[in-house]
């Protein structure tokens, strides 16, 4: 296995973006990110695209072949993949693209990730969003993925004592740090009480414990550390990559307020890049709902079993504290189109370990971790990136 | 089209049947064809097996924002129950006020209209759950208090 | 009748949770609530709740009334559920409760239709199929979800429930029937034409010619065809429209008072229909004690009248009927809402959406 580099980055706003299609979105991510490589458009030998649903939201299918078309790669016939898994289709994407390279296979991969909500409406977008749960034992009794996660929020409630306060402090934090990112859905920060006296959703969750509904497309450019190091590029370094499974339904799970997948995910990446959470400097972790930050953080091991809830009140996570998470905003502030999430993280991360990221720069960081989770939690992605100095 | 989906799981969606790994005596509800424990071993031997009529809520939420087609129930309860042998399901809970619901309380399935599929389509039944027993309600029937009633519709 | 009880053997009910008050619609279509509950001697109505419908409780009360039975689902050899409010014009009722209870796939089944009586019309069609030995045990359910025009005299009344009985014969039966006779007529008081969201009624014309022509006359016949006498009854349970009707003829037929009352739900939760009847029944059952003797008359527009002449056996005794189950439970247990949810529930609301 080949040790695979990203060489260049590149997102769209984040938002609702009336005026730009799926293709247009997939378009300028990916530019952005080749031009920020340094690269021409027959460099790329693959296309790999993280997309949740585009055949529900445009009428759409073959996404691949989509954006291989309008970005000048089908008449090279260039290799296109979609892959999905609901929320974590771009960080598998990733997954696709590292192995594309790894392998031997290919040597310059574009790996993207897009999604175009806002073409329907609310209603259908959640409803869409909602078939990344169990459509036949948790939607058709009127589950929707607010209501899967409410379930867990109130059980960890009941087991550990955490608190509206605590799940209300990621939703603050992680719109403090949107503040800073111009590319973020939201860049307004928002008070406990905001979150606490917003419309209740599904309880004990408001709209603020909630991501949006997103626009969106975000893009990396891998290739091998010896390119990267021709291209005269700094390599951000893909060390581990991580990837685990588990059950569909949330009341399958051995336990409602663990998500395996993750604990999975996250112990094979560090395994392969022979680290531990503690050489992680930055990181970004899926912040669907405010409590699966909390969750997310327990399975990752920075918080003991149950504590998760402490660690945004206590600043653990923040910008200058112990491990900051979600310095781009996270899902909630920067936002969530579920196909390119898991790429935007990698975005970020990028920024961060390059020194690029004005305004929330995590001094000195070295090494980065995205969390990329589908569902309630059936598909996770783990990705340990280290910059090499 | 769903209501042929739907139609081959009538013994799950109408009579909770699950399906036990005669290996290892798991109970799986939805029923599952593959133990997830004994794997392999356990293809061709699932056995169906009914779910026991009481459980307790492990967790609960009411939905404010409703799923598509549930609009008009809002706000609804759902809940994960546990049944005997740790079986976990999810569903609406029902035929009590919201605030009523707690973890621990003890439920029983009841058979209820789930969704329809428009005003011409096939309508599909399953479960939800309700209290296991019924609490005789603070009254505020206009007949006065306690069961009342006997003999008021005889005067005249 | 020949050497063969045929009889109940066991039965069960469903009755919403919801009620809306008589004087709550009554402030709606701007009528005097309390003269209009004195009038018709109703207070308040069952009303189902958007995920209940005719299958579903008939669902519920043909569960208790297996589980109270003892029996294998597989015994019972047809099924027939009697309402005028179907969820489906074609796909019968029946076949849903019969999936539901396990009762698939070797058996006979369909729905009736008769106004309020449909559910013992079930009841005949069963003991003539048990009398003959055609099958086993037969399950006789009489449900509604009936439905009064807005403002409507029918609205104060019209409301929802239940009423499943096991019938068959031998040891086990708990209740005997020993006479059943039935008079029919062609009368236009109360009826719906097909594609009509509402039923349509003869206003004053429901009453003597209709309801008491029919249940008095019911009534008399069958006690010259058992020889009987109002004081061999210790219970008489007769179709409630409203909260006057049964009472009025009860007495037009040498009934005391409290022969009527045990079996007189409307009162409280309105007039269930086709479950009117067997939920009357049950209410008398629950409290029933070894030798006491039951007259039964239901009636359903159209016109006709079922009369059963029913004595409780010594099975009863050991037949159980806890709390949980009884009639007088499940209308304490309510919860009382406004017209607007009323009309949410009911359906009653144009949503304006395609």
């Amino acid at each position: 296995m080949r040790d695979v580099a990203i060489v260049g980055a590149g997102m769209t706003q984040f938002g609702e973006l009336w005026e730009r299609s799926l293709q247009d979105i997939g378009l300028e991510s990916g530019m952005l990110a080749l031009m920020d490589a340094g690269l021409e458009t027959e460099d790329i030998d693959a296309l790999f695209l993280g997309n949740m649903s585009a055949g529900r939201f445009i009428s759409q299918e073959h996404i691949g072949a989509l954006i291989a078309d309008h970005s000048g790669l089908a008449d090279r016939g260039v290799p296109a993949t979609r892959v999905e898994a609901g929320g974590a289709s771009g960080g598998l994407a990733l997954r696709q693209g590292y192995l594309a390279v790894a392998s031997g296979m290919h040597d310059v991969v574009m790996v993207g990730g897009a999604e175009k909500m806002t073409d329907v409406s609310d209603q259908e977008a959640e409803e869409t969003t909602s078939m990344a749960a169990d459509q036949e034992w948790e939607v058709f009794f009127g589950a929707t993925l607010a209501s899967l996660y409410a379930l867990m929020a109130r059980r960890h409630m009941h087991l550990h004592g955490t608190t509206p306060e605590q799940l209300a402090a990621v939703a603050v934090k992680n719109h403090a740090h949107g503040a800073a990112n111009p590319k973020a859905q939201f860049r307004s920060k928002v008070t406990i009480a905001d979150v606490l006296a917003a419309t209740r959703v599904s309880e004990p969750l408001g709209v603020l414990d909630c991501a949006p509904l997103s626009d969106g497309g975000a893009a990396v450019v891998l290739t091998t550390v010896d390119r990267a190091l021709e291209l005269g590029k700094r390599p951000v370094v893909v060390r581990g990559s991580g990837q685990a499974s588990d059950t569909l339904a949330l009341h399958d799970r051995w336990d409602l307020t663990v998500q395996r997948a993750t604990r999975l995910a996250s112990e094979r990446a560090l395994k392969q890049a022979g680290m531990s959470l503690g050489d992680v400097d930055v990181a970004e972790v899926n912040d669907a709902f405010t409590i699966a930050e909390v969750i997310a953080l327990e399975d990752l091991g920075l918080a003991k079993a149950g504590e998760g809830g402490r660690c945004a009140p206590e600043g653990r996570t923040a910008l200058g504290g112990e491990l900051p998470v979600n310095t781009s905003g996270g899902l909630k502030a920067r936002g969530a189109p579920p196909g390119a999430t898991g790429i935007a993280q990698v975005v970020e991360l990028y920024d961060q370990l390059l020194g690029r990221a004005r305004g929330r720069q995590v001094e000195g960081a070295r090494v980065g971790l995205a969390h990329n989770l589908g569902g309630t939690g059936a598909t996770a992605t783990v990705h340990v990136l280290e910059v090499v100095r | 089209m769903t209501g042929v989906r739907f139609w081959r799981e009538f013994d799950t969606r109408y009579r909770m049947l699950a399906s036990k790994c005669p290996i290892c005596g798991f109970v799986y509800f939805p029923p599952r064809d593959v133990c997830r424990k004994c794997r392999r071993a356990s293809v061709g031997r699932m056995q169906r097996v009914p779910l026991s009529r009481r459980g307790r809520v492990l967790t609960h939420t009411v939905v404010h924002q409703a799923q598509t087609g549930f609009e008009d129930q809002v706000p609804y309860v759902l809940a994960i129950v546990e049944f005997e042998g740790g079986v976990t399901v999810v569903g609406q809970v029902v035929d009590c006020d919201e605030c009523d619901v707690s973890i621990g309380m003890e439920v029983k399935p009841v058979f209820r209209r789930i969704r329809e599929e428009g005003d011409a389509g096939v309508i599909h039944y399953g479960y939800k759950f309700a209290p296991a027993c019924f609490p005789v309600c603070a009254t505020d029937a206009p007949w006065g208090a306690g069961k009342g009633g006997e003999g008021d519709g005889g005067a005249g | 009748m020949g050497s063969m009880d045929v009889g109940f053997l066991s039965y069960g009910i469903w009755i919403p949770r919801h009620r809306i008050a008589a004087e709550e619609i009554a402030r709606v279509w701007g009528r005097d609530g309390a003269a209009m509950s004195a009038g018709l001697g109703v207070h308040s109505k069952s009303v189902p709740s958007v995920d209940e419908d005719v299958v579903t409780m008939s669902v519920e009360a043909a569960d208790m009334a297996l589980r109270r039975a003892h029996i294998p689902p597989t015994d019972i050899g047809a099924v027939y559920v009697g309402s005028e409010s179907h969820p489906y014009a074609v796909k019968p009722t029946a076949t849903v409760v019969a999936e539901a209870i396990g009762a698939t796939p070797d058996l006979m089944a369909a729905d009736f239709e008769f106004a309020c009586k449909a559910g013992t019309a079930a009841f005949q069609t069963c003991m003539g199929l048990v009398r003959a030995g055609m099958v086993k045990v037969g399950l006789a359910i009489g449900a509604d979800t009936s439905q009064g025009a807005p403002g409507d005299a029918l609205e104060y009344a019209a409301s929802a429930g239940a009423g499943a009985y096991l019938i068959g014969s031998g040891d086990g039966v708990i209740a005997r029937i020993d006479h059943t006779l039935s008079y029919t007529t062609d009368t236009p008081d109360f009826w719906r034409r097909e594609g009509q969201a509402y039923p349509s009624h003869g206003g004053r014309f429901t009453g003597v010619p209709a309801y008491f022509k029919h249940v008095v006359t019911t009534g008399k016949k069958m006690m010259e065809r058992a020889g009987t006498t109002p004081e061999d009854y210790d219970h008489v349970v007769l179709h409630q429209p409203n909260g006057k009707f049964p009472v009025r003829a009860a007495k037009m037929l040498g009934f005391t008072p409290e022969k009527v009352e045990r079996g007189l739900l409307c009162p409280r939760i309105g007039n269930t229909y086709s479950a009117a009847v067997p939920l009357g029944l049950a209410s008398v059952l629950d409290r029933a004690a070894p030798g006491e003797r039951v007259l039964v008359v239901s009636y359903g527009s159209g016109a006709g009248s079922d009369a059963f002449d029913i004595t409780v056996t010594d099975a009863m005794a050991a037949y159980a009927r806890p709390p949980d189950d009884l009639v007088e439970t499940r209308i304490a247990y309510h919860k009382f809402i406004d017209y607007a949810t009323y009309a949410k529930f009911r359906g009653k609301i144009a949503m304006g959406r395609g």
